[in-house]
């Protein structure tokens, strides 16, 4: 606000201050009540677990300050490095979701009768809660009437306990998660090839492009946009993993299908102590992995925006 | 159009293309489908180890009817609501607020306070978990779903916010211009001019958010516990306890806990998949 030249007239104060200020107070007026709920439970709580983190605490108790001796114990603790890898499958394979997505668009964007429904019941598990893809893929895995072993056995393979070995375990888990995830994608990708430019496609196809040459070189760099959001949803969606592990296995066998998430949790409020100091060691560490990409999504917005 | 439409390739494809469409579907569905079908068969199937032969009876109506009548799950389902319900109204309402602050007006700190949002929306649950379990507690409120709302509108309000500046960023701006020329005072033009235009907006991000707190799994665990508060995706689990190894009453609670927001993804399509795709892909 420029100020104001003294030789203006005096007029009624309040209600010309108002006149004046209105455009520059309006914002914070509305902004308040959301900033206001954001800052308690979401803002101020990312920086208290940080303090946390520093303290040796059963979440009743008198706290004890203790220093950095979480992270150090976290450095010698076999369970957080099986956490931190599985994190890393997790992230890996998750994004699988991403190709499958774009194909199964592919092979649903056609316009024959009933397609519409089609596309609607393919999407369908991404609506389920997490809660029941988990229930469900449990009874699917299951070694004694599960169908994965009622089909293996046709082709005359041997039961196996998926959710019990712990080498096939968290792949079981993450198969289920990648269920609704592709389902996801394939939303975000069937929208995108809808808007598709039809005249770039002509074109192509004038110069000969088909197929996957087409697919790579004038589909794939329309479908930016889509792409990058199913990035994003991926990425979240892969080191939120929590519900699934927790309805299929509890981590276990033997903690080798934790994740850090679940393994926060288990650390601060499950029966083996309510040790919050730990917990929040642990979300420290799992924050600053997300704040990567994080910073990532928000410069990629960034660029956006000045480039508007 | 692309891949190339299937009207315009040889009539063979077409029959191909037109019979592979259901067994994909099949395939793709198969996991649910064979928790419908145990959700219909009597206890005895389980018994016998009859698991995927034909059902001996059909005992849907009795499977269902159990769920409803002699276990804790409609009140469950009734807790769903109530938490849910409120947090759609008040994480709506507050983004309808804060995304019109940050699309239409222009001041240094715009675009930060956005970015703050967005950021927020993505941290780690975990990274919340202690404070936000400590902070329900001092307010009285652990193991009420007051406390699981209140928690619900404040971190939804950073992915409504910006799926609704963004919505009314692509908006003509003209007719905010206009309407301050003819001198109308910045909250009548919020109520008046912006508020009908952002109505697709509110639905999308209704029926979106409807259903990430209905499925809302890992809060439920650490705000509530017990029947007198607990949502759905919380109390199946202690419905499976209690009827553990009753294949077919499980898997009737189950698929009753997943309906509502099916049926809303079923009844709102349109608006949902706007919402999923936060209005970036048109």
């Amino acid at each position: 606000m420029a100020p104001l030249p003294p030789s203006t007239a005096p007029r009624p104060a309040p209600r010309s201050w108002w006149r004046r200020n209105q455009i520059a107070i309006t914002p914070w007026l509305f902004l308040a009540p959301g900033i206001l709920f954001f800052a308690i439970y979401v803002l101020i709580p990312v920086g208290q677990s940080f303090n946390i983190s520093l303290y040796d605490w059963d979440g009743l108790g008198a706290a004890e300050y203790v220093g950095l001796r979480n992270y150090e114990e976290m450095y010698w603790d076999d369970a957080f490095y099986t956490s931190l890898r599985n994190n890393v499958i997790w992230l890996v394979l998750y994004l699988l979701a991403i190709p499958a997505g774009l194909a199964i668009a592919l092979f649903l964007n056609q316009t024959v009768t009933g397609i519409r429904i089609y596309k609607s019941l393919f999407f369908f598990p991404f609506v389920i809660s997490q809660v029941v893809v988990g229930l469900v893929f449990s009874w699917f895995y299951d070694p004694s009437f599960g169908l994965l072993n009622v089909m293996l056995g046709w082709v005359g393979l041997g039961p196996v306990n998926v959710l019990g070995d712990e080498d096939w375990v968290t792949y079981g888990i993450i198969a289920a998660g990648l269920w609704p995830q592709t389902a996801y994608c394939m939303i975000l990708y069937l929208t995108g090839l809808n808007a598709v430019d039809p005249e770039q496609i002509e074109a192509g196809r004038l110069d000969n492009a088909k197929g996957l040459r087409m697919l790579w070189h004038i589909i794939l760099p329309q479908l930016r946009p889509a792409t990058f959001i199913a990035f994003v949803v991926t990425i979240i969606g892969a080191l939120r993993s929590f519900d699934l592990i927790s309805i299929m296995t509890q981590g276990g066998p033997f903690g080798e299908s934790r994740v850090l998430s679940f393994y926060m949790f288990e650390v601060a409020l499950s029966e083996y102590g309510f040790r919050m100091g730990y917990g929040a060691a642990i979300a420290v560490v799992l924050f600053l992995i997300m704040l990567c990409f994080i910073t990532y999504f928000l410069w990629s917005m960034y660029r956006e925006e000045k480039g508007r | 159009m692309f891949p190339t439409p299937i009207e315009k390739q040889p009539r063979g494809a077409q029959i191909a293309y037109q019979s592979l469409l259901p067994f994909a579907l099949i395939l793709w569905l198969l996991p649910l489908i064979a928790v419908a079908i145990f959700s219909i068969r009597p206890d005895a199937d389980f018994a016998n180890a009859n698991y995927w032969g034909w059902p001996s009876s059909f005992e849907g109506v009795t499977n269902y009817g159990k769920v409803f009548l002699e276990s804790d799950m409609p009140r469950y389902l009734w807790n769903s609501v109530l938490i849910t319900v409120p947090t759609v109204i008040g994480a709506v309402a507050l983004s309808c607020m804060t995304g019109f602050a940050l699309g239409i007006y222009k001041f240094r700190a715009n675009l930060w306070i956005f970015f703050l949002f967005v950021a927020g929306n993505f941290v780690p649950f975990q990274i919340l978990m202690v404070p936000v379990r400590d902070l329900t507690l001092d307010l009285g409120l652990y193991n009420t779903k007051t406390g699981l709302v209140l928690f619900h509108i404040a971190f939804q309000t950073g992915f409504c916010t910006l799926f609704m500046r963004n919505f009314i960023r692509a908006l003509p701006f003209e007719l905010i211009e206009a309407a301050r020329v003819e001198g109308v005072s910045e909250w009548r033009i919020f109520w008046f001019v912006v508020l009908p235009l952002m109505k697709p907006a509110i639905a999308a991000l209704a029926v979106l958010i409807f259903t990430f707190i209905w499925n809302d799994y890992f809060w439920a665990v650490v705000l509530t516990q017990g029947a007198e508060s607990q949502p759905v995706t919380a109390g199946i689990t202690s419905f499976n306890a209690q009827y553990r190894a009753a294949y077919h009453l499980m898997s009737a609670g189950s698929i009753v806990a997943a309906l509502p927001p099916v049926a809303m993804f079923f009844l709102m399509q349109r608006h949902f998949i706007a919402g999923l795709t936060l209005g970036a892909v048109k």
